[in-house]
């Protein structure tokens, strides 16, 4: 514990700025993967624990296409996609047949994704670790915002997400698709006899959770180290953003997110050992105040 | 009744020590060997997380906490401790006892998928922990320098030897243990539970007591898995504290079946040579098992030990023989999934 360093860090506004700024990036990157865990959990009361595969096959993906075309805007595109697609044909080739299956059947049908998905990236791209570096268009001089620098490319992930996160939640609320998605989450056997097709609502949010998990894995991609088995903090982290945040909502996912985001950043200055035990004591305070979530619906 | 079934379990679990204990002299090949200290950490401990899938009805995702627990708190009392070899032992069940203690109190009150995953948070958190807190742990390095294995009682455990035999005694001692409490009341209660908990709450049990019990006495027996392991590397590994080592449990337990008291042990001794056999022909381990998975979660969906213990009941049971076609079991039993899967959708 190193309680004197958080003090220091907490009184000087530069140190505030360049931690909360970290803090966002980390959150933001873990939005896009919780809110697809989120809305699967919420939609088909399935935990998709490969998701965080689909995550570092959008960083993967995004590293062979940037390496080819060198247009980091087309890499992002291609892996959003691709990964759309893997979920799709995941949910529809396997998922599909452990619906009804208990749930360490189905942990165990990701698990062995996961098992897979991780030696496929071995082979076709190697064990070690790798790098993407900052694309062109975003190396310029980090801004200087209150005595605390801020990268070009931090800004750019940050308010990117946010509006992905806003046109999500609008998506969600206020649209035609959004109450059919929503109909379907509460009562799959009336949306259905009403002439909803519920499997293709659990395909379309399969798809949608992987476009974000792609999206997620190639925004990650110039900041991150891309390595096999990177996904799986990511998809522990999203569930427990999805505990605190509570099932199905993507507002609740946002903060949830937001919130490790800024704890883990804070929390490598204050308890570099506990960082991780951080996340935890918040989750179990969340779940023993509020145990639908601080946005979920009370059942 | 219950008495004169456990004496036949004891009778059984000597016999089964006898042939355990002759078998290097029958059969003198130290991968043999091995091959049964590995099987007694890993039948252990996969027995000890049907006792909460199977009998408790508790689908933990994280039981590898105590395999990496018992592991770390073993091999460290060991050496920074220098206590005997049982102290080190009575040491470690306590601590097991009491985290599971705490992580339970947490966890059994949840519904299952929360569970699921907040056994696993528990057991990452140890996982970064083991990795974080390198002067203790040796960071993931893990703990080498050995185990010291001190003589206790005329049993010296760095003759390989004595080793395997207690191995081999621990793994038949805790079966026998888990075993007696599965057939005890307790046990039963533990089944009433899983099946309907709101009968049981009826019926003046209660439920998430009971179940408290259930993870403690798992967590203690799976930390004694741990325990074995550390012995037979002589250190303590992060891995140990992976989540890879529950979803290999986990697979054990499935492949085995989950219906049936020595459904894991077979699990166990399959996987095991499974990895033997597949680690021989090819690097690509992860790839080869998971494809294993895939097809028998979405092919056979049972453990062998379940279908032997189904087609057991039928011989004896002459209308089931007599269905033509591919038998009364595979038709029944399509049903029953179809009808999961129907109340399944609706309800959620």
């Amino acid at each position: 514990m190193d309680l004197p360093a958080l003090g220091n860090c907490v009184t000087s506004l530069s140190c505030i700025i360049t931690q909360s700024t970290s803090g966002l990036i980390i959150g933001m990157l873990l939005f896009l993967v919780a809110a697809g865990v989120s809305l699967i959990f919420g939609v088909l009361k399935v935990v998709n624990f490969a998701h965080g595969s689909f995550y570092m096959l959008g960083a993967y993906l995004t590293l062979t296409v940037y390496g080819v075309t060198g247009s980091f805007l087309l890499a992002v595109i291609a892996a959003a996609l691709g990964v759309g697609v893997f979920g799709l044909l995941f949910e529809r080739l396997i998922i599909s047949r452990v619906y009804g299956s208990q749930v360490l059947m189905q942990l165990l049908v990701c698990y062995g994704v996961i098992l897979i998905l991780d030696d496929l990236v071995k082979i076709i791209w190697g064990a070690e670790f790798r790098s993407l570096g900052m694309p062109d268009a975003f190396l310029k001089p980090p801004l200087l915002l209150g005595g605390g620098m801020v990268p070009v490319y931090y800004l750019f992930l940050i308010v990117l997400t946010l509006i992905i996160a806003v046109l999500l939640g609008l998506a969600i609320t206020k649209t035609r698709l959004g109450k059919i998605v929503r109909a379907v989450a509460i009562n799959p056997g009336m949306a259905s006899a009403l002439g909803l097709n519920t499997g293709l609502v659990y395909a379309g949010v399969f798809l949608l959770g992987g476009v974000l998990a792609g999206l997620a894995g190639a925004l990650a991609a110039p900041v991150r180290s891309i390595v096999s088995g990177m996904g799986l903090s990511v998809v522990v982290e999203s569930f427990i953003v999805t505990v605190i945040g509570g099932m199905g909502s993507v507002a609740g996912a946002l903060v949830g997110s937001l919130l490790i985001g800024l704890v883990r950043s804070f929390g490598t200055i204050g308890f570099p050992l506990f960082t991780e035990g951080l996340m935890f004591l918040l989750m179990a305070v969340v779940l023993v105040l509020k145990p639908s979530g601080l946005f979920g619906r009370e059942n | 009744m219950v008495r004169s079934s456990f004496l036949r379990d004891c009778l059984i679990a000597l016999a089964a020590f006898a042939i355990l204990a002759v078998l290097p002299f029958v059969y003198p090949s130290r991968g043999m060997s091995d091959f049964i200290i590995r099987l007694a950490a890993f039948g252990i401990f996969a027995t000890s997380l049907n006792l909460l899938v199977g009998y408790a009805g508790l689908e933990s995702f994280g039981h590898g906490l105590f395999f990496g627990l018992g592991a770390y708190t073993f091999a460290l009392a060991m050496q920074k401790l220098g206590t005997s070899i049982p102290a080190a032992f009575a040491l470690t069940i306590l601590v097991s006892v009491v985290v599971a203690a705490v992580v339970g109190a947490i966890c059994v009150r949840l519904k299952e998928i929360y569970f699921a995953f907040l056994t696993l948070a528990f057991q990452m958190l140890l996982h970064s922990l083991i990795i974080a807190w390198t002067p203790l742990t040796g960071g993931d390095q893990g703990l080498t320098g050995g185990v010291p294995r001190p003589p206790f009682l005329g049993v010296r455990l760095d003759q390989p030897y004595h080793l395997y035999l207690f191995c081999a005694g621990l793994l038949v001692l805790c079966l026998l243990l888990m075993r007696h409490i599965v057939q005890s009341p307790f046990g039963y209660t533990l089944r009433m539970i899983r099946d309907n908990p709101t009968r049981a709450t009826f019926l003046g049990v209660q439920v998430w007591r009971m179940r408290l019990a259930a993870f403690v006495i798992a967590g203690a027996f799976g930390s004694i898995g741990g325990m074995v392991m550390s012995l037979f590397v002589s250190g303590a590994f992060p891995d140990f504290a992976y989540w890879t080592i529950s979803g290999e449990a986990i697979f054990m337990i499935m492949l085995g079946g989950t219906t049936v008291f020595f459904g894991p042990l077979a699990g166990a001794i399959m996987l095991l040579m499974l990895n033997d056999a597949v680690t021989k022909l090819t690097e690509h381990y992860g790839l080869v098992l998971g494809c294993i998975i895939l097809l028998f979660a979405l092919g056979l969906r049972k453990g062998f030990v379940d279908y032997l213990a189904e087609w057991w009941r039928e011989r004896g049971n002459p209308e089931t023989l007599k269905t033509p076609g591919d038998g009364r079991a595979h038709t029944s039993d399509t049903a029953h999934q179809s009808a999961r899967r129907v109340r399944r959708s609706p309800a959620c």
